[in-house]
């Protein structure tokens, strides 16, 4: 399983890459969309973790460019605001799945990772 | 800001609405007195006046007639005796006995020749031969062929009068016939007097005096004002007239007197009528007691009323000023609120970032102790990263609340299709209901549009109550969720369990913050209070019934179009 992680603050997305890769996961960080994009042109990813607030761009925006790359992607979000650690109130954009609110618990960010490359068909 | 309170003196309003509501309404009320007042006065002078002259025109008609009688008596006699039977002291003796008869009050009779020698006399006294040339009564009949005299009074203290005619006899000569009547014009009089000739009925007492003067003002019949008969009036003798005439006086003590009055002609009297003026004037006087009265209570109730009005209105708007004041403490507040929010939300997402950093930084350092061998042996590394990690969820759950705070505050509008948010709302709830063995029934019909509400609300409120139902069941159940369409735009939504029910009592209270049957499980009592308030700001409303041990629904209903509502 290929991993990439994709946040405008790089300490940020790069210890979080450093950290997953400590645990055995196959990944890689972009601190652009622009780089994320040509990354995924590069390789082929089975998962993204975007932020969904990002300068120039937002996550949802950046999830239909990546899927023109990889339709079979599949994506999980992040977020700087909600109230809890998951952050339930979604939108018709993400269909009903859960963003992450930073700071992210690794834990629950594995657990999420195993939860949606397990489903069947995903987001 | 705090001057704002001080915008209205209500004092001073309420003085201000008070004097001009009272002038505008007792100013006519005292207007149309004094006017009724004038108005009664002229109207009840004008008919004494009128009933004066009318009882002076009758009494002078019955005096007047008294004298004219007794004139035409002697001329009669004149005319019908020649001179030489007037000579006959027999035939004139008899003559007098026929007056007396007839008249009554003839006390003698006799005949004057033109030197104004007495030649023929018949009566108590013995006057023949006494010259009355030159008296002024003789030139005065002599000059005007007849004379009445004043009255004086006579030898039995009678009131008398005189009445003489001259008359000329066949040779040429004239002579004079002079009777003396004991006249009873007082009699005449007091007929006047004593009869209740007014209608309004007022005792005739001293309210009416008629009487008698000469024209020197010496009353030649008694009167109740002025005294006994040959006293001089203490009014002046009024002026000469042919008419009745009614005028207004004051006697020596000051009191008003009304006088009518009228001229007898060719005799020396002057016909009088006086009455009281504030005798007459008393109906009036009474009704101006009653009109004073009766404005006074009027002026009295109308100010009672006007203070009642004035302050009762002048109360509401203070009271609606204060309300004023408050809502726009509120509204300050609210806006305070909402800048704290959007404040409190910047520096959230801020703090969040490096806060991000800083846990996967001291994740990372963890890590390395964790995978490294050289540091796992250090029991005191790990106790400072935990340390740090723990600080850093604090410090999120710090933010966290903050972003949840600031997120109360705006609604946002959104389509939605309800079958999919509902369906979103089951799936965070999905594990438990199948780990505590609940069925799920979802029943919404297709012909529900997408309608506009707030997305994140609508997911609150849905989750809350189907939380609550899920807290309603120990184990196994059912919950429904039924949803449709209403006629008048708007959307029902049923959530139905089969838990354990609420009470009647507790359902008055369900939707009371702090109110919860759950406090000993860590229940706040704010869940459904929150799920009520987020329902009133989506337009909705929520109803809930329940039977103890049958369970529990709650009803949503929603408007499709949410009205915007002012920030």
């Amino acid at each position: 399983m290929r991993i990439l992680l994709v946040d405008d603050e790089e300490e940020l997305v790069s210890t979080l890459a450093e950290r997953l890769s400590y645990r055995g996961l196959d990944t890689d960080w972009a601190c652009s969309a622009k780089e994320a994009l040509s990354k995924s042109g590069q390789q082929i990813y089975d998962i993204a973790v975007l932020d969904i607030k990002m300068p120039e761009t937002d996550g949802f925006k950046l999830k239909r460019q990546l899927q023109e790359n990889n339709p079979k992607m599949k994506f999980i979000f992040m977020t700087g605001h909600g109230s809890d650690n998951y952050y339930h109130i979604g939108s018709a954009e993400t269909g009903r799945e859960f963003y992450l609110v930073k700071p992210v618990n690794i834990d629950l960010l594995i657990d999420k990772l195993n939860e949606v490359l397990q489903k069947q068909g995903g987001v | 800001m705090r001057k704002r309170q001080e915008v209205f003196n209500f004092r001073r309003i309420w003085l201000l609405s008070f004097l001009l509501t009272s002038g505008f309404s007792i100013v006519p009320v005292i207007f149309f007195a004094v006017i009724d007042y004038n108005v009664t006065e002229r109207l009840t002078l004008s008919d004494t006046v009128f009933r004066t002259s009318r009882l002076t025109s009758n009494t002078w008609r019955s005096v007047a007639f008294f004298l004219n009688e007794r004139q035409s008596a002697l001329r009669f006699i004149v005319g019908e005796n020649s001179f030489e039977d007037l000579n006959e002291p027999r035939r004139l003796s008899k003559i007098l006995d026929n007056l007396r008869n007839i008249y009554g009050g003839f006390t003698d009779l006799g005949v004057i020749d033109s030197d104004g020698l007495q030649r023929v006399y018949v009566g108590p006294y013995s006057l023949i031969g006494k010259n009355y040339s030159d008296q002024q009564w003789f030139r005065n009949v002599v000059s005007r062929g007849i004379f009445i005299s004043d009255v004086f009074l006579g030898f039995r203290n009678i009131p008398h009068l005189v009445i003489a005619i001259k008359y000329k006899s066949a040779d040429g000569r004239f002579y004079v016939l002079r009777a003396t009547i004991e006249h009873n014009l007082a009699r005449i009089l007091s007929e006047v007097n004593t009869v209740p000739q007014d209608s309004a009925g007022i005792d005739s007492d001293r309210k009416t005096d008629v009487f008698l003067i000469n024209r020197e003002g010496i009353l030649q019949t008694e009167s109740s004002y002025f005294g006994n008969v040959l006293k001089k009036i203490s009014i002046p003798v009024p002026e000469l007239s042919d008419e009745t005439e009614v005028i207004e006086s004051h006697d020596s003590f000051g009191a008003d007197l009304i006088v009518g009055y009228r001229y007898i002609p060719e005799t020396p009297f002057i016909l009088m009528i006086v009455k009281d003026r504030n005798i007459l004037m008393k109906p009036w006087r009474e009704s101006r007691q009653e009109l004073i009265q009766y404005l006074a209570v009027s002026i009295t109730i109308i100010i009672l009323w006007i203070l009642g009005i004035t302050t009762y209105l002048v109360r509401r708007l203070k009271e609606t000023d204060r309300r004023r004041v408050k809502y726009l403490h509120m509204a300050e507040y609210s806006n305070k609120l909402a800048s704290i929010g959007r404040l409190a939300a910047g520096v959230a997402h801020e703090i969040n970032n490096p806060l991000a950093i800083i846990n996967e930084k001291a994740g990372l350092v963890k890590d390395i102790f964790h995978y490294k061998k050289e540091y796992q042996h250090d029991p005191r590394l790990m106790e400072t990263m935990d340390a740090i990690l723990n600080s850093v969820e604090r410090c999120s759950r710090i933010t966290r609340q903050l972003l949840n705070f600031a997120r109360h505050m705006n609604v946002s509008v959104q389509q939605i299709n309800l079958k999919s948010l509902v369906q979103e709302v089951l799936s965070f709830l999905a594990k438990e209901a199948e780990y505590r063995s609940i069925d799920v029934v979802v029943d919404i019909k297709e012909d529900i549009p997408d309608f506009e509400s707030d997305r994140g609300k609508l997911q609150q409120i849905l989750l809350n109550i189907i939380n609550n139902a899920f807290a309603a069941m120990t184990t196994g159940g059912s919950v429904t969720i039924r949803a449709r369409a209403m006629a008048d735009a708007r959307v029902q939504i049923e959530i139905s369990d089969t838990g354990c029910g609420i009470s009647r009592e507790n359902l008055k209270f369900i939707f009371e913050p702090f109110f919860s049957t759950k406090t000993e499980v860590g229940g706040t009592g704010l869940g459904l209070s929150i799920t009520y308030s987020l329902a009133k700001e989506l337009g909705g409303r929520i109803e809930v019934e329940s039977k103890v041990g049958e369970g529990t629904t709650f009803i949503i209903n929603l408007p499709m179009k949410l009205e915007k509502k002012e920030q």
